[in-house]
């Protein structure tokens, strides 16, 4: 027997109450074992995602599988297999590291002893048990944020979703949380984490879904969408009012006012190439620069759309 | 979830609500026993000594059973609207939403807690009167009885407020224009027998009358209304209340988007 999926949606919608169409029709899958990244701009609709299938959201319409179990049907079969991390802080503030992740443990029907040795055990690797019995609102952004993390792995989950985990974390946590995150994937958990950073989805994730407004735009593996991602957009101002752009099989030319235009090549191809064309074309550049956000131009060349990233 | 995992679970929202409770005593145990202290010196030793006798027992001694009923009813309420609505406000709910447990589970979790501190007050205060008057056990099942079908119901009311309160306001309002007046007006202090007609009508579609006066039937043997339709009031509202929880939980109303 093949192993079912980690995650399977289908046809996930989403419509909240004001009216807000925040998931149009998601279909997506995503294999045992995988380190997968959903990336997408603020508003795109990660965390109504995550909240569809953390049944911390309810749905109007489609279905999602867990390791082939449904979480309509079987609620709580497909719950005990599922970790969460939320975006939001949702610690209750009075209470202790400890007696957090024990209870949280206890929601899942786990015994009290064998909840006190995984809480040492997860708060010890997430650097928290020297604060195991102070209040959660004492810790810092970062300590509630492991905290989380913690209390996620209470019931040793099979399927660990981290809903934009590194967001206003500093660089030595976010490099330790993504030391954890894949040590607990090689370990065998399959991991979902949401995220606006490219840079993290890259370093961390092996397959990888783009959501905007809604919809996933692309489904594919790390490598070719970094291949994609393989091109370079320079800006450039000329000398006098342009006529035509030149027409070069590699380059594309985008024309933006009357004296200035954009090209796209790929990384591979050299720019004498690039100026021997608008040479031939009687373009005189003045002055050029390299527009370097990658996420921007990926989500512009998968969008068509510049506003998302804003 | 088998149901060893369902009983753990259960206990742990218990435990949680214990630790809850005894954490803050100065706001969950304290006020009622000092309020109640006040009614007994008041209404009991100052003002019920010109009053004589109520159907051969001393006002304080009649009122006694009406406190308890009050504490009981009170803080019941109280512990479920501000330990649930607590947790829908922190957000932590969320750590009970996405794990395994049943409705039924969550909601006798929290149960267990509202009636733990309901009835822990009801005795509390029960202990208070003894400092100024004897009392007398007439029927101790019925008492018993009596006690925790009420608190189960004033829990389940308190639960359904919590869940559509939206800002703590919310869960004040029910108490303050609902749930004091239909106390005061239910027998705690009085004999609805002795209101003229047609209050005397109206006392009985007050819920509150039915199980102050079977409490009382426990403790002093007397009562205004019969046990039968006490009792049936009583479950009557159990049921529906606990259904109406159960389907406010299924369907995560108040509490998923
Ligand atoms: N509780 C809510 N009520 C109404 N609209 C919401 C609610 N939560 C999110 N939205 C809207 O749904 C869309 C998707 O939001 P969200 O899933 O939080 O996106 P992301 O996590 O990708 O930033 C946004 O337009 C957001 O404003
Ligand atoms: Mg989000």
């Amino acid at each position: 027997m093949t192993q079912a999926p980690a995650l399977v949606l289908r046809n996930l919608c989403k419509t909240y109450p004001n009216g807000v169409e925040a998931l149009k029709d998601v279909s997506l899958e995503i294999s045992a074992g995988d380190l997968f990244a959903l990336l997408g701009p603020n508003g795109a609709g990660k965390s109504t995602l995550i909240g569809i299938v953390s049944s911390l959201v309810n749905g109007t319409g489609g279905d999602a599988e867990v390791f082939g179990i449904s979480i309509h049907k079987h609620r709580s079969a497909a719950m005990a297999m599922i970790g969460i991390v939320p975006q939001e802080i949702n610690l209750n503030q009075f209470e202790k590291p400890l007696d957090i992740c024990v209870q949280q443990a206890g929601f899942y029907g786990i015994r009290r002893s064998v909840a006190q040795e995984r809480a040492e055990r997860y708060l010890r690797e997430l650097k928290l048990w020297d604060k195991a019995e102070l209040p959660a609102r004492t810790l810092s952004g970062g300590m509630k944020r492991r905290l989380m993390i913690a209390r996620s792995m209470m019931n040793e989950p099979r399927l660990l979703i981290l809903d934009e985990p590194t967001a206003g974390v500093d660089i030595e946590i976010r490099r330790s949380m993504w030391k954890f995150v894949r040590a607990i994937n090689r370990a065998g958990t399959t991991v979902i984490l949401t995220t606006h950073y490219l840079e993290e989805a890259e370093n961390l994730c092996r397959n990888i879904a783009i959501i905007d407004h809604g919809r996933i735009i692309e489904n594919t593996d790390m490598r070719s969408l970094l291949m994609q991602l393989d091109m370079e957009t320079f800006v450039m101002d000329c000398q006098a009012d342009l006529e035509a752009l030149p027409e070069v099989d590699e380059i594309q030319f985008r024309r933006i006012d009357k004296r200035s235009f954009e090209a796209d090549l790929p990384c591979s191809l050299d720019l004498n190439r690039l100026f021997a064309s608008l040479t031939a074309a009687g373009i005189t550049v003045k002055s050029m620069r390299n527009k370097t956000n990658r996420l921007e131009e990926l989500f512009m060349r998968l969008t068509g759309d510049t506003e998302t990233m804003a | 979830m088998n149901g060893r995992g369902n009983l753990v679970a259960l206990g742990t929202i218990a435990h949680r609500e214990v630790i809850r409770i005894l954490r803050i005593w100065g706001q969950t145990l304290m006020p009622p026993a000092i309020t109640m202290t006040l009614y007994f010196i008041i209404f009991g030793t100052l003002i019920g000594r010109r009053i004589g006798e109520m159907h051969g027992f001393s006002y304080m001694q009649y009122i006694t059973p009406g406190l308890v009923m009050m504490s009981i009813i009170t803080n019941s309420y109280g512990n479920m609207t501000s330990s649930f609505f607590g947790a829908k406000f922190g957000r932590y709910i969320e750590e009970m939403l996405v794990s395994p447990m049943p409705p039924w589970v969550i909601l006798c979790g929290y149960l267990s807690g509202a009636m733990l501190r309901g009835l822990t007050v009801g005795t509390l205060v029960l202990g208070i009167s003894l400092l100024f008057t004897h009392l007398q056990m007439h029927h101790i099942a019925i008492t018993l009885l009596t006690a925790i079908l009420t608190s189960i119901v004033f829990a389940l009311a308190g639960f359904i407020n919590a869940v559509f309160a939206r800002k703590f306001d919310d869960i004040a309002i029910i108490p303050t224009f609902v749930l004091t007046p239909l106390t005061y007006l239910g027998g705690v202090f009085y004999s609805v027998d002795m209101l003229p007609s047609p209050w005397r009508q109206i006392s009985h579609a007050n819920p509150i009358l039915y199980m102050v006066s079977a409490f009382r039937e426990g403790m002093l043997g007397i009562g205004d209304i019969a046990l039968l339709p006490s009792f049936a009031v009583m479950l009557g509202f159990v049921a529906l209340l606990g259904a109406t929880c159960i389907m406010l939980l299924r369907r995560g109303v108040g509490m998923r988007n």
